[in-house]
């Protein structure tokens, strides 16, 4: 305790009571303490740590006593206050998280409400299929060529060496432009093309080998469409002419291609057939990607796919025919070439579980939508 | 080429244990085609033996007559009794033999034979018919009679050869010689190693002078006739079981012996013959082309009317028949006819066989020309072995002889152009270098000779090649011959190192990205046929002179309503659209991108040009000069909302400012700024159709069209109403493509907003509005933007006000407000005086 001092108030005095700083600071605490919501709280703040509040008036007191009293009121009074705003704090940062907590829950919403404001559009199939077809073989430098679909006959048929009058030229069935008047039936030298080979010869007339393309696009033949033809269909052709290209090129660039596109064990079959632009000339299969083969005389997992024959039938394939490469100005004693072409709606098909061709050409919404932009 | 197991090894001997479905593996590896393998008699287990009618008692009081059978089997039912069979056909006798199948046979079909009472007898068993037994066709439908030697009571699934295995074989063009037994049995016996029994090497006498006299005035047309004459013929003889069942099993319909034997011996040896009834044939046998307009009655029956390029076969009379097509009706072989009353039967006994070899092109433009594609052309087609005449009418000879009793007569007709055998030259290494593999010259040599090759010299081969396959020409055929046989499953897997490539063009990518960029705004794309007719082109309301009237017609289209190739995406989108409608989408945003074809100046024709060479640029600019311009669109069509309403509030209809965005959309993924303005232009509503321009080298180019549809063309289409829709043409966008995106600057400056609403006369297009602030506003101007249109009571009639949000900043300062103001001023000046507009509230 301090001596004794003639100049003190003695009422000031009694603020600085250290029972009475206790008393305010007790009264603080149960303020806060009680205060059930951020407003409560602030009220209580502005009563017990504002400018009018008990302890603040204490402090200013501190400075009316006797300088050898200052220091001891001044702890009492500071440490006082010190707690009272920790407890604010401690509250303020209490009731707040009551409130969040709260607010959260009441904006809470129904996040399996369904979305479908704008309903999405998609590509279709039959074209992201054949832009991932022309993909692998662009990735391995070959290039997109494309031609018209209106073509002369010549770089449909003759240049490909399809002679006339030559059975394979019966095999397929031509839509015939009309010519000019006084002519007649196919005179007009003018078709829709029926295969997308006559891009093979408007390429090579065009490039100097090497050349290694891609041709996808749309062809024609007179079928009526039922659920597996359509007279309007979608071919890819590959075509590769450079110095001493052989035949096992051609097959290691078609298990490439179907490795790429159905898995790295996948592997292609080549049965010898007959087209008149490719000498040798090979029927392809791949390998049935859903079986792997393992349905063959398997009666107990019969596969749908493959209609348990273990292979796909894919495309035709072979050498270019050295006449093609002479009627498009390439010289056979120097090249050789092979090409490949197949349909996109069959293998749209089985790699999709489509079942009816007809949904690939009546533009249902419903049947293209679920492709969305890649395939 | 239907090839019945059982024939086939007549000519190799197959290991007993080889079944169909092993010898389809081999040869399907050697590259025949051979699509199924059938197994006859399966499901057809016996007891099923000869058996002799007895006694026939006739049953009349059913519907339909019945007749109640005994008949003999001998001890094959165990008590050698007879047989107590009810039968509804009516086409055998008693004495005749029949097949029966004693209760407990299963014939195909699961049709299992029992004891049954039926028609108030109890019948056990069956007298069958072909079609019972599964045997093909046999021209009657009706019982089997067999020939009356036959021994009662044997097993007749032996003695008809009920069980067997035919392959199925689709042959490819370049293979003729595998429409023959012959073929196919080489292509076995090569693929088993095996020797091959050739059935065309028989011993031929040599051609003399006194033969049926023949003449032929077109060597090139018919390079070789053999002519042979078999007389005494039994009319009676009937083709033996064996040669009727081999020919049913090939497809064949059996008929008379005669005819028979050629069908027989054409399937054997690939040759196609005719027989001529020689009591029928007037004068000498002739070959020439037909004179235009003759006629002639082929087998058929069918009256024909000639063409000069047609080749004939002719007597004095004239044409007999339609050389290696068809024969004619006059010389036809009779059938046999029995007297009634004496038994004696008559019919043809004396018999000419042509065996000749005609032009294949030549058969193939007649078999075409007159629709008529037999047996015999689809051999001529595709390659018939000329050196197999001889033989082949020899074989028939033979048979006739053999089977009808007939003699042989010495004379031999045998008329043949010069031919030398065809050789090719080839490096012996060729196969080789075309499989990537290492055969080695012996490997090439002999897969050469056992396709029927003579081949002589060592670096350098010469190649003669058999006469049975006009398809071996050039080296590469050659090359093929040899790969085949040595497996193309052998072939290794090497990958080609192609030259770097430069990936897709910007012409591609950006097709690619107009796809993307139509679906990423909620179109579904639509692949439509490109078929259209005038009803479609009146459907859009065209005028009679649009150009789009100018259609590429086809020659056999598929539907007479849809003769034509479309001129505009449109006709086959507002298909799709009305056909997902009317299945109950209505929300629907469609797309496609596509050719379409527009015929330019006068239509010409294509010529063929050659093919032995390149041709020259003139030649291939004339070809191309004669197609259609075929430039690539892209279109959408829009009906019922754009936006759905739903828990989120009020949905939004798709109207024509949808269509015209969706052109902006695409412009923008061509990299092209698009010019609007208003315009009219069929399909589109008048007052709601946008014309889109583009600027290629300072000249603005229509590249495409946006809007609501017509109401007339929305009726007419059967549309739902305010239908929408943009057409653009892709090829005219590329060419004003300005090139890679240039990166703006971006100040850091702060903004200066400044909102200005313009009263303009309501014809005023708002793009011209927008155009005269910004050109107004100068370089300070960062972006405008039109966030109002009002048009109301509180402005003048006709008149609208346009509220532009324009943001100013410069690169180097932050902008004063009196900048700001200065530079919104001018805006709105330069807009005053271009369009009248007046600042709303001044």
């Amino acid at each position: 305790m301090s001596a004794p001092n003639k100049s003190y108030d003695p009422v000031e005095v009694e603020a600085l009571k250290p029972e009475e700083i206790e008393r305010m600071r007790d009264e603080a605490l149960a303020a806060f303490a009680a205060a059930g919501d951020l407003d409560a709280l602030a009220h209580a703040k502005t009563a017990h740590t504002g400018g009018t509040s008990p302890l603040a008036l204490a402090n200013r007191e501190i400075g009316a006593l006797p300088p050898q009293a200052k220091a001891a009121a001044g702890k009492l009074v500071g440490q006082a206050r010190g707690i009272v705003s920790k407890a604010l704090a401690a509250r303020q940062t209490e009731l707040e998280a009551e409130r969040d907590a709260r607010v959260l829950v009441e904006e809470a919403v129904d996040v399996t409400l369904p979305y479908d404001r704008v309903p999405a559009g998609a590509r279709h199939p039959l074209t992201t299929l054949m832009e991932r077809v022309s993909d692998v073989f662009v990735s391995m430098g070959y290039e997109v060529a494309e031609g018209p679909e209106v073509e002369a006959e010549w770089f449909n048929f003759d240049a490909l060496n399809f002679v006339p009058d030559h059975p394979a030229r019966q095999m397929q069935d031509t839509f015939f432009v009309e010519g000019p008047e006084g002519t007649t039936g196919d005179e007009s030298g003018v078709v829709l093309r029926t295969h997308t080979s006559p891009v093979q010869a408007r390429t090579l007339i065009d490039r100097e080998p090497p050349v290694y393309v891609v041709c996808p696009g749309r062809v024609y033949r007179t079928d009526e469409l039922d659920a597996t033809h359509t007279p309007v269909f979608h071919q890819i052709e590959l075509l590769a002419v450079d110095e001493g290209l052989t035949m096992a090129d051609l097959k290691g660039t078609l298990d490439h291609m179907v490795q790429a596109l159905f898995g790295p064990d996948m592997k292609t079959r080549l049965r010898p057939n007959f087209f008149p632009f490719t000498e040798p000339s090979a029927e392809m299969d791949m390998l049935c990607y859903v079986c792997r083969g393992e349905s063959v005389g398997n009666p107990d997992r019969p596969c749908r796919t493959c209609g348990s024959e273990g292979w796909i039938e894919l495309g035709g394939c072979g050498m270019v025919n050295p006449k093609v490469l002479v009627a498009c100005g390439v010289d056979p004693e120097k090249y050789s070439g092979f090409a490949f072409g197949f349909g996109i709606e069959r293998m749209l098909m089985f790699r999709h579980n489509v079942d009816d061709m007809r949904n690939m050409v009546e533009g249902d919404v419903r049947f293209t939508r679920p492709f969305g932009m890649e395939i | 080429m239907r090839v019945p197991l059982s024939w086939l090894r007549e000519y190799v001997d197959l290991p007993a244990t080889e079944t169909g479905r092993d010898v389809q593996a081999k040869l399907i590896s050697a590259g025949l085609e051979v699509e199924t393998v059938e197994q006859l008699g399966a499901g057809l287990t016996g007891p099923l033996v000869v058996g002799k009618v007895l006694t026939i008692e006739e049953l009349t009081e059913f519907k339909k007559p019945i007749r109640f059978c005994t008949v003999d089997v001998g001890q094959a039912n165990g008590t050698g009794e007879p047989q107590e069979i009810i039968c509804g056909a009516r086409n055998f006798a008693a004495g005749d033999k029949v097949v029966v199948a004693l209760p407990g046979a299963v014939l195909p079909g699961d049709f299992r034979i029992a004891e049954r009472k039926t028609y108030g007898r109890v019948s056990r068993g069956m007298i069958c018919s072909g079609d019972e037994l599964g045997m093909g066709d046999d021209g009657t439908h009706g019982i089997i009679v067999l020939p009356p030697e036959l021994e009662i009571g044997i097993d007749a699934t032996k003695l008809l050869e009920l069980y067997d295995e035919v392959l199925d074989i689709a042959v490819t063009p370049d293979r003729g010689y595998c429409l023959s037994m012959r073929g196919v049995a080489r292509e076995t016996a090569i693929a088993y190693g095996l020797p091959l029994r050739d059935p065309a090497l028989l011993d031929v006498p040599a051609p003399n002078s006194y033969g049926y006299p023949v003449r032929v005035t077109d060597p090139i047309g018919c390079d070789r006739f053999t002519a042979r004459t078999v007389v005494g013929l039994q009319p009676e003889a009937r083709s033996p079981i064996w040669l009727r069942r081999r020919l049913q099993k090939a497809g064949m319909r059996p008929i008379s012996l005669a005819v028979d034997v050629t069908n027989y011996v054409m399937l054997e040896l690939g040759q196609p013959l005719h027989a001529y009834d020689r009591s029928r044939l007037d004068g000498p046998v002739g070959v020439r082309r037909a004179e235009a307009g003759e006629k002639i009655t082929t087998l058929d029956g069918t009256v024909r009317v000639l063409d000069a390029a047609d080749l004939v076969i002719t007597d004095d009379r004239g044409p007999i028949g339609i050389a290696g097509v068809m024969g004619g009706a006059n010389t036809e072989i009779a059938d046999p006819e029995t007297d009634p009353e004496t038994g004696v039967v008559t019919g043809t006994s004396e018999i000419v066989i042509e065996a000749a070899h005609f032009d294949a092109i030549s058969i193939a433009r007649t078999a075409r020309r007159h629709k008529l594609a037999s047996e015999a052309s689809k051999r001529f087609e595709r390659g018939v072995d000329p050196q197999a005449a001889a033989a082949a009418a020899q074989r028939c000879v033979d048979l006739l002889v053999l089977l009808a009793g007939g003699t042989a007569e010495a004379g031999v007709t045998e008329i043949s152009a010069p031919s030398a055998p065809r050789t090719i030259t080839m490096p012996a290494n060729h196969p080789d270098k075309v499989a990537g593999v290492g055969y080695g010259r012996e490997t090439v040599v002999r897969r050469l000779q056992e396709v029927g090759c003579d081949v002589y010299g060592q670096d350098e081969l010469v190649v003669t090649v058999p006469t049975w396959r006009p398809d071996l020409n050039e080296p590469n055929d050659l090359a093929e011959e040899v790969i085949r046989l040595e497996g193309y499953e052998n072939l290794p897997s090497t990958l080609p190192k192609p030259p770097a490539g430069r990936g897709l063009t910007e012409r591609q990518r950006v097709h690619r990205r107009v796809g993307r960029a139509l679906a990423g705004a909620g179109y579904v794309e639509a692949l439509n046929y490109p078929f259209i007719g005038e009803q479609a082109l009146d459907n859009l309301g065209l005028d009679a002179d649009d150009a789009r009237r100018r259609l590429v017609k086809l020659v056999n289209p598929l539907s007479d309503e849809e003769p034509a190739l479309r001129t505009t995406l449109l006709p086959g989108l507002l298909g799709a659209l009305r056909r997902n409608d009317s299945r109950g989408s209505h929300d629907l945003a469609l797309f496609e991108t596509g050719l379409v074809f527009r015929p330019e100046g006068q239509p010409g024709v294509a010529v063929r040009l050659p093919v032995d060479r390149r041709p020259t640029d003139e030649e291939i600019a004339s070809v191309n000069a004669v197609l259609p311009a075929q430039p690539r669109r892209a279109a959408v069509v829009l009906a019922g909302a754009r936006e759905q309403a739903g828990w989120w509030g009020k949905g939004r209809p798709s109207d024509w400012a949808d269509a015209v965005e969706a052109g902006r959309t695409v412009a923008a993924e061509a990299g092209v700024e698009l010019i609007i303005s208003a315009d009219q232009h069929a399909p589109w509503h008048p007052g709601r159709c946008a014309a889109f321009h583009v600027e290629v080298d300072g000249e603005k180019v229509l590249v495409g069209h946006a809007g609501e549809l017509h109401p007339r063309v929305v009726k007419a289409f059967g549309l739902p109403a305010r239908t929408c829709a943009m057409e653009i043409d892709l090829d005219r966008l590329e060419k004003a493509n300005e090139g890679p995106v240039k990166a703006p600057r971006i100040s850091s400056f702060p903004v200066a907003t400044q909102d200005v609403a313009l009263v303009v006369a309501g014809g005023v297009p708002a793009a011209e509005v927008e155009a005269a602030l910004t050109e107004g506003a100068g370089e300070l101007l960062e972006s405008i933007r039109l966030f109002d249109v009002y048009t109301g009571d509180q402005l003048g009639e006709g008149t609208k006000s346009l509220a532009y949000a324009l943001k100013f900043r410069a690169p180097d300062r932050t902008l004063t407000v009196e900048e700001a103001t200065a530079a919104r001023d001018a805006a709105v000046a330069l807009a005053s005086e271009r369009t009248g507009a007046v600042l709303r509230g001044a």
